[in-house]
Parts: structure tokens; C-alpha cells; sequence
């Protein structure tokens, strides 16, 4: 059985390519199913593949105690969906690191919705955008808090760089607390480059070009800096940059 | 080499430099001291090219040229360096490769041919070793975790690989230890004391000159040079004070 085709009216549909998802839509109704059981640890990185469009549906489930990491980069050259709920047992531990990198009229989006239901979870999560053109890089994260699930501790950094007048952030970050010993934190910012990161940059004498571009490669590179095998994504977020920049 | 004539500059119509003239031979270390607030770091700034630091009236030349109508990459290639107060951190880009693409374009500017990457990181090793800082930090992105020390220290090794004609230095002494202070300062003396290169040294306290032995000292007060001198008047302003030591 497929499940029923989204409608924009679903605000984890809101800024979805529809049309474009409707030829693949059977092969991604369903969610993936993963379970790290308790006290287990899983570290992946999720690599863009040679298709316009890209769905990855995740459901994660982390047993007590257990630890996921997930590295993922959001490039498709039409519709781009990273879509994962997340359940976090008592003292799991939950990290990932996203980058929406888009150009002309795709539209890249990672999806989110962290469930913290047991107590002394923590969960971050850092997603960065680059986008020219007429793109679309959103990012949509709900944390809920579960009634009991006190001591949780959640972030979520979210910021956009839009290299053209005519692209397109959405950041969307939202809390659903029902536990009254919290820690909830969450930044979003679309802008430019750092000006003193900028003059820094040229006065060791790269053009201002170079000097942006490689700022640029760092505001994304910064989010592979702490996994383990972080080759493969480095060179393709690096080859996706440059297509950008 | 260095040449400021009347130097007038405003940061946001706020005028900071009132008319600072002052000339560096080749082969000469100049140092400027002053009180908090007098211009110091603007005039390094300035002289750099930072952004929002306007010249109002004036001019300063490096080498001939007009050094205020180049752009801050195009006096780098020239062979200026500014070593920054507040070394700015850049996350997810190594040092290694920082320096490496800064170098790289300035020699392109010069017409040189580029470093390959093992010739780099022979440099990069090298000088990381002369100013004792362990070669493995140039691996880690620009400035990201370094204490404020060792930020300093890595603004040196930046001023070795890159080698400049013209070192000006903004209180690179300030947030070093003793021991860091002393390679720091043979630091300056190995890569800039050679007669075709000159620096200006911005600092606060008389130590770091006691290691440098600029050829001149020179006081920054309200945006202009109010006296100038030997190491000596470094040690009498350490003594008594700039309003002492000014009269």
C-alpha cells in the first residue's frame, strides 16, 4: 500500500517540489526503519547520489543510552528531500551536521522532527545552506519534548548564505516542550559573509573572489570537521560549491 | 619604504588620525607606542586597508606606490603584512590550506610560480618550528580553539611562510608569556631585520622592544605623532607614563 501523496497543507510538506516528487513518490512512501539499541552507537554519512531527485525517508530510533551521528549533504540538482524522526530513549544521544548546497531551480530540504521521550536526551543539530540562483534550501526542525522527558538538551544552529537576490532560505526551527526541566536552544540566520573573516582573508592576499570563496567552503566544511571518515563528503560538498560559487 | 604624510582618517565620521607623518627607511624597525584609544590600531588598519577606515586628507606610499589606492590583496602582494590584535578564527578551513591558497595568490600577482603542496608544507613546518609552535596545529582550521597566545604566535608563522617586504604588527605582544614574548621577538628579528625590509611595531609595553631594539620610537597621541626617539624614550615612557613623559 502507498501511502498518500502530500499536499503543501502539511507544513512538512510547505516548501516541497510536489511535481517532482510525484514520479518517485511509490518508491519513497514508506520511511527506512533504523534501530541503534541501547548503549550502540552509529555513525553515518549520507552522500548525495547521480539522481535529480533525491528522497531519503529515515525513521531512527535510539534505544537508552545509544549514540547516532549522521553527517549528511543535500545536493540534488532538482528536488533534494533529507526527511528523519528521530526517537530519543533515556540519555541518547543524537547529532547531525546538514548542508542544503543548491543552484538554479532546485529545491534542497532537510526535514526533521526529534522526538525526545525519555529522560537526559540530548540532540543537536547544525544545518548550513548555500544557495544561488533561484534555489531553494530549506530547513524544517521540530524538537518535542515528551511529558517526563526531563534533563533533555537540544539545539539546533541553522544558518543560510544566498549568493543571489533571486534564492531562497527557509529556516524554520520549533519546539514542542512538555517537560519544565529543559534545555532548549535554536539560532537561525540568513547572511552574508563576515566582514572581518573577509579583510582577514584579503589581507594575507587572496582577491576578494578567493578570499569568498574559500569562507564560503569553510561555513559548510566546518560541519564534517568532527567525523571520523569525512573524505568522500568533503569532496563531494567541495565539487558542489564549486557549482555554486 | 614606508612613507605617511599627514595622514587624516575617520572610522563611521568619527576622526581617529589627525595628521600622522612618519617615514620608515628600509632596514628599520620603528615601533609606536601610545596611550589606549590614540590611533594605534587604526593606523595599522589604514594601512592595511580594512573597510570603513576612511582617509580624509593625506597619504602614504610603500616602496613609491600609492599604498592607499591598492586594494588590501594587492598591498599584501606588494609585500605588506599586518599582523592582527584580534586574529580572526575561520572554521572548517585548515591553516595549512589558508596559507597556502594566501601565498599562492600572491605569487600569482607577482608572476611567480605557485608552491606546489609538499613544497608548502616544508615551509609551513619549518617556520611552525622556528616559533616553537607544534607543526600539527597548522592542521586544524584557522585560529579555531587557539588561545590567545598561541593565536599570536600563529600570526608569526603566518608572517614567516608569507615572508612580506613590510611587517606592520598590532600589539603582537599582548596575551604572551615571558617565554612566548622572547620567540616571538626573535621571531620578528629572523623573518624582518634584513636591509631590504622594514616593520612598524604597535605595542603598549617597552618588553617586547627590549628583544626587538626597534631603530626609533614613536608616540601616538590623539591621532598624531607627539614625540619620537630611541629605545630610550620606550623606557622612559615605561617609567613615567605617557602624560609624564610627553610634556
Amino acid at each position: 500500500m502507498t501511502a498518500p501523496f502530500p499536499t503543501r497543507k502539511q507544513e512538512e510538506w510547505r516548501y516541497a517540489d510536489l511535481d517532482a516528487l510525484q514520479p518517485v513518490w511509490e518508491r519513497f512512501s514508506e520511511p527506512m526503519t533504523v534501530i541503534v539499541g541501547a548503549g550502540e552507537e552509529l555513525e553515518e554519512v549520507w552522500l548525495p547520489v547521480a539522481e535529480d531527485v533525491q528522497v531519503r525517508r529515515v525513521s531512527l530510533a535510539l534505544g537508552e543510552g545509544a549514540k547516532a551521528r549522521l553527517f549528511m549533504l543535500n545536493t540534488a540538482p532538482v528536488y533534494g528531500r533529507i526527511e528523519l524522526e528521530v526517537t530519543l530513549a533515556q540519555g541518547a544521544d543524537f547529532e547531525l551536521f546538514g548542508a542544503n548546497i543548491g543552484t538554479a531551480l532546485s529545491t534542497n530540504e532537510i526535514v526533521t522532527k526529534v522526538k525526545h521521550v525519555g529522560i537526559g536526551g540530548r540532540s543537536r543539530q547544525t544545518v548550513r545552506s548555500v544557495l544561488n540562483g533561484k534555489a531553494v534550501g530549506s530547513y524544517l526542525g521540530k524538537v518535542e519534548v515528551a511529558r517526563g522527558a526531563q534533563q533533555t538538551d537540544a539545539e539546533q544552529s541553522v544558518k543560510a548564505m544566498l549568493l543571489d537576490r533571486g534564492a531562497t532560505a527557509n529556516c524554520k526551527p520549533e519546539l514542542e516542550i512538555f517537560a519544565d526541566d529543559v534545555k532548549c536552544a535554536h539560532g537561525a540566520t540568513v547572511g552574508e559573509l563576515d566582514a572581518m573573516q573577509l579583510f582577514y582573508a584579503e589581507s594575507r592576499g587572496l582577491d576578494p573572489a578567493s578570499a569568498r570563496a574559500l569562507l564560503l567552503e569553510g561555513f559548510v566544511m566546518g560541519l564534517w570537521d568532527g567525523a571520523k571518515d569525512g573524505d568522500a563528503i568533503r569532496e563531494a560538498a567541495r565539487e558542489a560549491l564549486r557549482s555554486v560559487v | 619604504m614606508l612613507k605617511i604624510e599627514n595622514l587624516h582618517a575617520t572610522v563611521a565620521d568619527k576622526p581617529i588620525l589627525n595628521g600622522v607623518s612618519l617615514t620608515v627607511p628600509a632596514g628599520e624597525v620603528h615601533a609606536i607606542m601610545g596611550p589606549n584609544g590614540s590611533g594605534k590600531s587604526t593606523l595599522a588598519y589604514v594601512l592595511a586597508g580594512r573597510p570603513g577606515y576612511e582617509v580624509s586628507e593625506g597619504g602614504a606610499t610603500f616602496e613609491g606606490r600609492d599604498l592607499l589606492a591598492m586594494e588590501p590583496h594587492e598591498r599584501a602582494a606588494a609585500g605588506l603584512f599586518l599582523g592582527f590584535q584580534y586574529p580572526v578564527e575561520i572554521p572548517g578551513i585548515s591553516y595549512l590550506q589558508f596559507l597556502r591558497e594566501s601565498l599562492n595568490s600572491q605569487r600569482r600577482a607577482r608572476g611567480q610560480d605557485e608552491l606546489s603542496a609538499a613544497d608548502f608544507i616544508k615551509v609551513a613546518r619549518e617556520q611552525a618550528k622556528l616559533l616553537e609552535m607544534d607543526s600539527e596545529m597548522l592542521k586544524r582550521p584557522v585560529n579555531v580553539g587557539f588561545s590567545g597566545g598561541e593565536k599570536k604566535r600563529a600570526e608569526m608563522v603566518q608572517m614567516g611562510i608569507l615572508a612580506p617586504r613590510f611587517a606592520v604588527l598590532d600589539e603582537t605582544d599582548s596575551g604572551l608569556d615571558i617565554d612566548a614574548l622572547r620567540i616571538v621577538g626573535e621571531g620578528i628579528n629572523r623573518i624582518m631585520r634584513a636591509p631590504d625590509k622594514g616593520v612598524l611595531l604597535i605595542t603598549h609595553y617597552e618588553r617586547l622592544l627590549e628583544h626587538v631594539r626597534p631603530d626609533r620610537v614613536h608616540v601616538l597621541q590623539a591621532g598624531r605623532i607627539t614625540r619620537s626617539g630611541d629605545i630610550e624614550l620606550a623606557r622612559d615612557l615605561e617609567r613615567e607614563g605617557y602624560t609624564e613623559a610627553a610634556v
